[in-house]
């Protein structure tokens, strides 16, 4: 066993452990944690197949943004976790079944000798050090995939546009600001200008009936 | 390095619908409420232009574009212009529910032509990742659309049940595919056609990827054991987009059956038959059985998809070329009743009314003699009664899997459909034998109304004189897969 094959075998354990507790713990957070954890070793497993950039960019994206927001919204959300878990149990037997019947089911498929007998591949080829993960994938990307790259870009408009229309409510009741009446306003329609003789006094009887009021009080 | 620039003419309906699709973004946001239909009018614009380039850019001759990513063949010009026809009628039909409910908005349009644009690259597609981001294209539409209407907690809900099982799907089929690229190195399915065909030996690798592709299928086609969400999603969901779910994307799931078991995987005939049969039979079993129980009409006519859907897999299971096309001209058929079926329901359906329950065509010949036949054509077809469209469809199929040697699953097919006669004769009976409960007379607008009527009638023209439609689904079928 050579030092990548150990390599490996260590990401891929921690790997599998994280996947398992992603599931298996009761607090969601840790479970987003440990999701954090998964991303990161996978993005490990990806470096020693030399897809650096798509490694590099599970790390940003997915550990950097989405388990992050994940994270908040995990947090916000006040969910309470034994309802969630009610009726676990009393599905138990069933889920269990299935799962044994499935994982036996597959023992068999991949335990069998023909199914490594042709067909796996080998190994991916070892590049030279000039290699750039990176020009390859942007060559890739914009000539042969250039057709799913664009449906890619109309699949991100359809979730904008649906997140639109399922969220934006037309509430009369919201205050808010318009920039553009209030850069736009005029003088006239905000100031009364009140034309003032310079001989028309207030009545003195009106100007002392006011703090009389206030000491009733 | 000089990258030759790809060929543009097969993608000519694609990026023409797209262009419009993002105008009609654009142009709605200046619209006010009073002149909505001018979104509306554009989005008919778009299919009928499309419909146009479609025709005008078609050859007898596949050509391949993008890589040989996308195919433009006989088949995928057909299925495109029935999907741009029933999205068509779908919208005219769709026009006075949505209004009277506050839904006829910008979005639902837009996203509308955006579910058929994924339908037309699932058609053309001639790679699994083509395939995927069609499917992911339609399927994100569609379930914006079913939770458009998000006061209702139920279409909410059939929303957040369609979404959760469709990525379901979308994992299981993503990992079949997987298996496949493992197994044959190519993620194109001509190129892994051919490489079935030169591995020898063993094919488990191969028919594990099967498994897992045939069961993500079996969602999307929402035949039994994956048909769950199928009656939650039909009657959740607005009528109107009920009406959508349950027609174009039909078309697009066949040919999406069709690039991939029969163009991709047919090396592997005899692992999928065998798989296809199970659900077959189940499916019009469970379909047509549980049909019974229902007192809802869009659940009920949920059910009876399934049911259709296990006739349309049985023509397919027969692996030959008149099996394909007699399911091509089962999904043409179906669509046809599908639409009219719902959209009958819509025009029972009135403001702040919505007719869901079958003891709404209680004695619907009295209140209209003319809409009563209309759907009396519309539930004899889908029983299979001659001589209407549906019992053509259901005889092609069946002489097809006859022809491939499978009497047994015929048989079954042939008793199951008895059975489920007995729910599309029940509606019969309500109308013609029964009192109305309401006795508010229908009043369709013009275009529906004429549409109604022509759908009706088209059912019956079908039926007695099959051939064109059946030769064009002959020809589709022999000009794309020789």
């Amino acid at each position: 066993m050579n030092l990548e094959t150990m390599i490996f075998y260590f990401f891929a354990a921690i790997l599998l452990f994280a996947a398992a507790r992603v599931v298996t713990a009761r607090n969601p957070v840790h479970s987003a944690l440990f999701l954090v954890l998964a991303f990161f070793t996978a993005a490990a497993l990806w470096v020693t197949l030399e897809a650096e950039f798509l490694a590099i960019t599970l790390v940003l994206v997915y550990v950097g943004a989405v388990m992050v927001l994940f994270l908040f919204v995990v947090m916000m959300l006040d969910i309470n976790y034994d309802l969630l878990r009610e009726g676990f149990w009393s599905n138990f037997p069933l889920a269990l079944t299935v799962a044994v019947l499935m994982a036996a089911e597959m023992t068999l498929v991949l335990a069998g000798r023909n199914f490594w007998a042709n067909g796996n591949g080998g190994a991916p080829n070892v590049h030279g050090p000039g290699y750039s993960n990176i020009k390859e994938l942007g060559r890739q990307i914009y000539t042969e995939y250039v057709y799913p790259f664009e449906i890619a870009s109309i699949i991100l408009l359809v979730a904008i546009v649906a997140a639109i229309a399922l969220t934006l409510r037309h509430r009369k009741d919201t205050k808010y600001q318009d920039p553009a009446a209030q850069i736009a306003v005029r003088r006239n329609d905000r100031l009364r200008i009140i034309p003032v003789q310079p001989d028309n006094k207030l009545r003195p009887q009106a100007a002392d009936a006011t703090p009389s009021a206030e000491q009733q009080s | 390095m000089i990258v030759a620039m790809p060929n543009l003419t097969p993608v000519l309906p694609e990026i023409f619908v797209l262009a419009m699709v993002s105008l009609i973004l654009v142009v709605d946001l200046f619209l006010t409420e009073k002149n909505r239909f001018i979104t509306y009018a554009l989005a008919q614009l778009t299919l009928l232009g499309a419909a146009w380039i479609t025709v005008s850019t078609h050859t007898s001759v596949p050509s391949h574009t993008f890589s040989d990513m996308f195919v433009d063949d006989a088949m995928s010009d057909v299925l495109k212009l029935m999907s741009y026809i029933a999205v068509s009628v779908v919208l005219v039909y769709s026009r006075s529910y949505l209004s009277l409910r506050g839904m006829f908005r910008g979005e639902f349009f837009a996203l509308a032509l955006f579910a058929l644009l994924g339908m037309m690259v699932m058609i053309s597609a001639n790679h699994f990742l083509v395939l995927y981001m069609g499917l992911e294209l339609m399927s994100l539409s569609l379930y914006a659309m079913v939770a458009l209407n998000r006061d209702s907690a139920l279409a909410t809900e059939a929303a957040i049940k369609y979404f959760v099982l469709g990525a379901l799907a979308s994992g299981l089929l993503l990992y079949g595919m997987s298996m496949l690229y493992g197994a044959t190195g190519s993620l194109n399915l001509s190129q892994v056609a051919t490489m079935i065909q030169h591995t020898t030996g063993n094919h488990v690798v191969l028919s594990f990827g099967l498994v897992f592709i045939v069961a993500g299928l079996a969602f999307k086609l929402g035949v039994v054991p994956f048909h769950m969400w199928i009656p939650d999603v039909y009657q959740g969901a607005p009528t109107a987009v009920t009406l959508f779910v349950g027609a174009a994307p039909k078309i697009a799931a066949f040919a999406f059956v069709m690039r991939l078991l029969v163009e991709g995987l047919h090396g592997l005939v005899h692992d999928w038959q065998g798989m296809l049969i199970i659900m077959a039979l189940l499916s019009m079993a469970i379909g047509n059985v549980t049909a019974i129980a229902q007192s809802n009409i869009k659940r009920m006519l949920a059910y009876s998809t399934i049911s259709h859907m296990g006739f349309l897999l049985l023509g397919i299971l027969s692996g030959t070329l008149d099996g394909y096309s007699a399911s091509m001209f089962y999904v043409l058929a179906y669509v046809l009743m599908s639409m009219g079926g719902f959209g009958m329901v819509m025009l029972l359906s009135r403001q702040g009314f919505e007719a869901e329950t079958l003891d709404d065509f209680k004695g619907l010949n009295q209140r209209s003699p003319w809409y009563a036949f209309v759907m009396l054509l519309l539930m004899f077809s889908m029983a299979g009664v001659p001589p209407t469209v549906g019992f053509y469809a259901k005889l092609s199929v069946l002489q097809a899997a006859l022809q491939a040697g499978f009497l047994w699953v015929v048989v079954a097919a042939v008793l199951f459909s008895v059975i489920g006669a007995f729910y599309y004769l029940r509606i019969v009976k309500l109308m013609y034998f029964d009192a109305p409960l309401d006795k508010a007379p229908l009043k369709p607008q013009g275009d529906m109304a004429m549409l109604m009527s022509s759908n009706g009638i088209a059912v019956l023209a079908l039926g007695i004189l099959p051939q064109p439609l059946m030769a064009l689904c002959a020809y589709a079928i022999q000009r794309s897969l020789l």
